[in-house]
């Protein structure tokens, strides 16, 4: 208390304060939960340029630029946004930095909002860059500052890996100055262009930045050693540190790895000197597990601890309990228990309102095999809609359609569509289109235009005509993009008209010809979308037929009635007045305060 | 002081991010150490989300496992009734009696458990069940139902009411402020 300077920060709110307090000058991104909000804080500081780029290799690109102009810059994404951004990560690791470069990167164990839960770590190892690894806000904005003078110093991009849980948890900060380091841009041919003969050069200037690397790691604040019993010791880092403390406290030892790649290996063998038991704990792969067993030492690790998910405080001590790699006198904490009663589980579902619905009900109406993509919509792989078939990457849906009807001779080009939202064509969906356009399949390409980024939380895109901070920008249009790439064939819908979107797919799917279709309404939870009131079933109408369920709107459920009868009733908090059930009603039992029918439709198709 | 525990629990969209932002500024302001760990992304459509608050002199792990939380402040009873192992043997749940169907009962693959408010009260522990949407439309809004069930469980706490009224300001529009103290005063006011 009595500091002014103390405050509660998410995770990712304190990486964005410590990009403002090294002098950062430029950020471009990607969103990506959980690494979204770098950005967006670091967007409300007026001294620090921010742009959302159209994919993860266009940021960091752009961000190289700016440090090789002098002026310290950050790139922010998720973890499989730095797969994406791979190929510049790789190479930048030859070049260096001008002024500072920082990659941020997040990780998803436990898969909140991701496709799969790959270890970041990977990419550090690989590309041959210094990872910084903090375990709460105090840390983030701490070892975000900290990675500036390391890129610095050792001229070097410098990758700081988040999790779901340093990201997305609120902890204590302390907040300081803002500093501006700028360097002059020189030309430097044999530093900047990596062609085989300049490359050749970098490489063993590489090497031997890890070998000072690792010296500096040995000593380096971040990797501390914090003794306590010595029947135990366990190395650790990032959140997984947090829940060995909870668990142990002081009664076992711990090495605290704030700096995962390269590791300090005589900070290890002292440590592992002092203590009888050597455990390792992290989430996901065993990367500092296998650099100890490669350094000859034995330790536990992912023999006692799982490879899948997140961990948590009761995790590690169940499994380090059953090990018998406890502390002398260790008890188990007390679980809760629940009811004997069965939980029906609640799973994401499209919000009440949501455009995608009635174009996904459209596709399974037409037995449509539907390959999907990145974003809100792939939840129309969910029953009842159950309709998207395969979801791989950004992108991929484009590429794969054209791949499998190329693969059947287009005998199922009159049934096979990709489904892919607005910003991730702006991401990896063009250049999947410019391969139908080139090597012509039939295919039908589906583009879910809800003028925004939705899932991560209403980002703006290249294609909305606003930039990060709300204010016009460049804005490109869809229909004219599509035509240019060579599609005679670009349809636009309105996915809350069911009829015409019938009418649109039957058409396209018919013809031998590649073509786009543009199902474009804005986001249902956008601030400026207008909605109609709820609607209301007649329940004298209402013959139970349960035809409105299958669109899998959350506002929509059947109870049973005075008469015993199940009927639809419409969720009055919830409902939006889309009008998409009540064009499926077969008596016309739903109405609205605005129009009978209850249909508010607006068909531009 | 042991670190106390506050579950946050309800369903995608329900505004349980700013309950829990206001708890934590609420405890950060009385001088404590204070973890929030929060949910986005897809977990949010609609889905069972659930916050952590953590507050007492030193916070480590930024989540509340199985029988460790002293409250469970519930948007929605399933999710009470969900959450129910995370509780301790003496812990409360302050519970919305509102109900809120997920999808497996919309489809009709699963029913709504019935008589929930009696079976956590038979479960052992204390059940405090109040219905916030009701009180929220009250004091002007639906959208209130998380400054209802705060002020319900303000009751637990030895602080003054300003303490909570101060935290409140930091986290909610200026505009909204009056519409919000009355709904914190409705769920108090409930016993």
């Amino acid at each position: 208390m009595g500091n002014e300077n103390r405050r509660l920060l998410l995770g990712n709110a304190a990486v964005a304060r410590g990009l403002y307090e090294a002098g950062v000058c430029f950020i471009s991104s990607y969103p990506g939960t959980p690494s979204t909000e770098i950005t967006e804080e670091a967007a409300k500081f007026d001294e620090i340029y921010c742009e959302w780029a159209p994919n993860e290799k266009v940021a960091m690109e752009a961000a190289f630029g700016a440090c090789l102009a002098g002026k310290r810059a950050f790139c922010g994404q998720k973890h499989v946004g730095l797969n994406v951004a791979a190929d510049p990560l790789y190479t930048m690791s030859y070049t260096g930095v001008n002024a500072g470069l920082v990659v941020g990167v997040a990780d998803d164990a436990g898969m909140h909002s991701s496709q799969n839960e790959q270890d970041s770590r990977h990419h550090a190892i690989a590309a041959k860059v210094p990872m910084l690894e903090p375990a709460d806000s105090a840390e983030a904005l701490a070892f975000t500052k900290l990675a500036f003078e390391l890129s610095e110093k050792f001229d070097t991009p410098v990758l700081l890996k988040m999790c779901t849980r340093v990201a997305h948890s609120q902890s204590i900060v302390e907040e300081q100055e803002r500093i501006v380091p700028v360097k002059e841009y020189t030309k430097d041919i044999a530093k900047y262009v990596m062609m085989p003969g300049n490359a050749k050069k970098r490489h063993p200037f590489v090497e031997e930045r890890t070998r000072a690397l690792v010296e500096y790691a040995e000593t380096a604040p971040v990797n501390r050693v914090e003794m306590g019993g010595t029947k135990i010791g366990i190395v650790t880092c990032s959140t997984s540190y947090q829940y060995v403390k909870e668990v142990f406290g002081d009664q076992v030892s711990v090495l605290k790895i704030g700096m995962t790649n390269p590791l300090p290996e005589k900070l290890i063998r002292d440590f592992v000197a002092q203590v009888e038991q050597l455990v390792v704990i992290e989430e996901l792969d065993p990367i500092i597990e296998d650099h100890i067993k490669a350094m000859g030492i034995p330790v536990h690790g992912k023999d006692i601890l799982p490879m899948i998910d997140e961990f948590s405080q009761n995790l590690i001590a169940e499994k380090l309990f059953d090990a018998g790699l406890v502390p002398d006198g260790f008890e188990l904490p007390e679980q809760g228990t629940g009811l004997e009663e069965a939980i029906p589980p609640r799973p994401p579902v499209m919000c009440a309102g949501c455009p995608h619905r009635g174009l996904f009900y459209t596709l399974k109406k037409n037995g449509c095999t539907v390959l999907g993509d990145i974003g809100c919509y792939t939840l129309g792989a969910v029953a009842p809609l159950s309709s998207i078939e395969m979801t791989l990457c950004m992108g991929a849906s484009i590429g794969a359609v054209h791949g499998f009807n190329k693969a059947t001779n287009g005998e199922s080009s009159s049934k096979t569509v990709a489904v892919i939202g607005d910003s991730t064509f702006m991401h990896s969906g063009m250049t999947g289109l410019a391969n139908v356009a080139y090597n012509q399949s039939d295919s039908t390409v589906i583009i879910l235009d809800n003028s925004i980024t939705g899932m991560t939380g209403h980002q703006q895109n290249p294609t909305t005509g606003y930039n990060i901070k709300g204010d016009p920008a460049g804005k490109i249009d869809l229909e004219a993009l599509c035509r240019a790439m060579g599609f005679e064939r670009v349809r636009v819908v309105d996915p809350y008209d069911l009829a015409a979107c019938d009418k649109v797919l039957k058409e396209e799917l018919a013809v031998k010809a590649p073509s786009v279709i543009i199902s474009r309404r804005p986001c249902a939870l956008l601030k400026y979308v207008k909605h109609n009131p709820p609607l209301k079933v007649d329940t004298a109408k209402c013959i139970g037929c349960k035809s409105c369920m299958r669109i899998g709107c959350p506002a929509i459920s059947m109870k049973p009635q005075a008469d015993g009868k199940m009927k639809a009733v419409v969720d009055q908090t919830l409902c939006v007045g889309c009008g998409v059930c009540s064009q499926l009603c077969p008596v016309g039992a739903f109405s609205s305060p605005i129009t009978d029918g209850g249909s508010s439709k607006k068909g531009d198709a | 002081m042991k670190t106390k525990n506050i579950m946050i629990v309800g369903v995608g969209g329900q505004g349980s991010l700013l309950a829990s932002k206001l708890l934590g500024r609420l405890f950060l302001s009385e001088g404590f150490d204070v973890k929030v760990s929060e949910v986005h992304g897809m977990s949010q459509r609609g889905g069972s989300v659930v916050t952590y608050v953590r507050y007492g002199e030193k916070v480590y792990s930024p989540v509340i496992d199985k029988g460790e939380a002293d409250f469970i402040v519930s948007f929605e009873i399933l999710e009470a009734a969900r959450w129910l192992p995370y509780l301790k043997k003496d812990g409360v749940i302050v519970t919305n009696t509102q109900t809120i169907d997920p999808m497996p009962v919309i489809t009709g693959a699963m029913n709504y458990p019935s008589d929930l408010e009696n079976k956590l009260k038979n479960s052992g522990v204390k059940v405090d069940a109040l219905e916030c949407l009701q009180l929220a439309r009250e004091a002007g809004s639906e959208k209130a139902v998380n400054i209802v069930l705060l002020g319900r469980l303000s009751h637990y706490f030895d602080l003054p009411e300003e303490a909570w009224m101060n935290a409140m300001e930091q986290v909610v529009p200026a505009r909204f402020l009056e519409m919000n103290k009355k709904a914190f005063l409705l769920g108090k006011a409930q016993a």
